[in-house]
């Protein structure tokens, strides 16, 4: 299996790249993955936000000063949830799309007419997939941080942490890290679901119900891989 | 010239191929005839470097093929045109787009002049008016006509149509076989066609091969008396 992971990102990654033909597919697979994600991610941040300010609120209101609710927000969101949520809101949808049309490719000998064509199959189809997810998640990720800290600052001042004092402690307590380490493992997780939709779409074999199992297991993979991900970069950007 | 040498393959625990061992020269025309499930498609992509064989070696022009994940065929591909079963058009490009493709994606072509031979081909085989079409709104026959002129546009040495009348009805068969023979004949393109028609085979003619049991038997005149035991 490792192999298989191996020579797949060995060979869509492997220079030259033609960028000029590469370009039109990379654009193409931006809009559908993360274009298209954008009204599942804003819904998904309204929702992150108000639940994140309700639970700060609960557990800090009373027993520490109102700022810390803004900070307590800004961290989480930024650090966290927003990058993860995202992640795996993006995994259900890319990863298993990408999947489900390679595994369909596969079986209906599409990606073998591509190898008789003398096209590399790899280059055509998984390279501008991969560059595509992991371009659009981290953009994903700062639009989905922008409206949830929005959501978060009105939800916080009905509950009683006025405006100002949720900006103090955002503005105060919130580093440049916190935002560029969140950045920077939605980048990874990008990578992660490019790269699951594309493997398990071109291991499939046999029959159309490849096709669903080849989504399934691409989703939890993808899961699987933001979670490692995930707890890697925080030792790595978060640890001391 | 394509050299299967000593090629066999087991599947399911099956032998699918025992020790196949022929030539197709560089004009002139190979028919594979076998009943469904013979193994016929899967010499092809045997042939075609898709499917490693257990033992043997396949060879374009003195050039083996390479099997595996890291396998770099292209060279051998370029002068190979694939027709399979099922068209293996893609569904998110036109037709004309379909055909243009081997040209723009392998051969470096500009897509202006891609797009201007892939509609000279359509032209030719006759779907010229169906340029515009989605694969799915294709008719059978029309898919498989479409196949072959994505096969034909870059020009192959060699062309392997895969059970390329199969579902097809007479007059729509009569006109692939007729395409067939014309390419093969006229334009000195060798093919390799593997087929359970024996009609398709009295059309086109050539040297054929009977595969049976995974062997692969030279058959100077086909009768029906051969084939159909095996049907039964």
């Amino acid at each position: 299996m490792l192999s298989g992971w191996a020579v797949l990102l060995g060979r869509s990654f492997a220079l030259p790249w033609d960028v000029v033909r590469t370009w039109p597919r990379f654009l193409d697979q931006l809009f559908r993955h993360g274009v298209s994600a954008i009204p599942i991610i804003a819904l998904a941040a309204v929702f992150v936000g108000l639940t994140t300010a309700v639970q700060t609120s609960y557990q800090l209101l009373g027993i520490v000063p109102k700022y810390f609710v803004g900070m307590g927000v800004g961290r989480m969101l930024l650090i966290e949830l927003a990058p993860v949520f995202a992640g795996f809101v993006v995994a259900g949808r890319s990863a298993s799309a990408i999947a489900a049309e390679l595994a369909a490719m596969r079986v209906s000998e599409q990606i073998d007419a591509l190898k008789v064509m003398a096209i590399d199959p790899y280059r055509f189809l998984c390279l501008p997939r991969i560059l595509a997810t992991a371009a659009a998640l981290p953009v994903l990720v700062v639009l989905m941080e922008v409206v949830a800290t929005a959501v978060a600052l009105v939800a916080a001042s009905v509950l009683g942490v006025s405006t100002a004092t949720f900006t103090y402690g955002f503005t105060r307590f919130v580093m440049m890290r916190d935002f560029w380490g969140g950045i920077a493992k939605s980048l990874l997780f990008g990578l992660a679901i490019g790269a699951s939709g594309c493997y398990y779409g071109f291991s499939a074999a046999g029959g159309t119900e490849e096709v669903g199992r080849a989504a399934t297991k691409a989703v939890v993979t993808s899961a699987t891989l933001i979670l490692l991900f995930d707890f890697l970069t925080a030792i790595a950007v978060f640890g001391r | 010239m394509i050299e299967v040498r000593k090629v066999s393959k087991m599947l399911a625990g099956m032998a699918v191929l025992e020790d196949v061992d022929f030539v197709v020269p560089d004009s002139g025309g190979v028919v594979i005839l076998g009943r469904t499930g013979a193994g016929k498609s899967v010499l092809l992509r045997v042939m075609a470097g898709l499917l490693a064989p257990d033992s043997g070696v396949v060879a374009f022009d003195g050039r083996l093929l390479e099997f595996g994940p890291l396998a770099d065929n292209s060279e051998a591909m370029e002068q190979l045109g694939y027709v399979f079963q099922g068209g293996a058009l893609f569904d998110w490009l036109s037709v004309v787009e379909n055909v243009a493709l081997p040209l723009m994606e392998s051969r470096r072509t500009g897509r202006r002049k891609a797009v201007e031979a892939a509609q000279r081909v359509l032209w030719r085989v006759g779907l010229a008016d169906a340029a515009g079409f989605r694969p799915r709104e294709l008719s059978g026959g029309m898919t498989k006509l479409a196949a072959i002129a994505r096969a034909l546009v870059a020009d192959p040495k060699y062309v392997f149509y895969d059970e390329p009348t199969a579902g097809l009805d007479p007059i729509t068969r009569d006109r692939v076989c007729g395409l067939i023979r014309e390419l093969r004949d006229t334009e000195s393109r060798a093919s390799v066609v593997v087929t359970h028609d024996l009609e398709t085979v009295r059309r086109l003619g050539g040297q054929v091969f009977m595969l049976r049991r995974g062997r692969l038997l030279p058959v100077s005149d086909v009768r029906k008396e051969d084939y159909e035991p095996e049907c039964a």
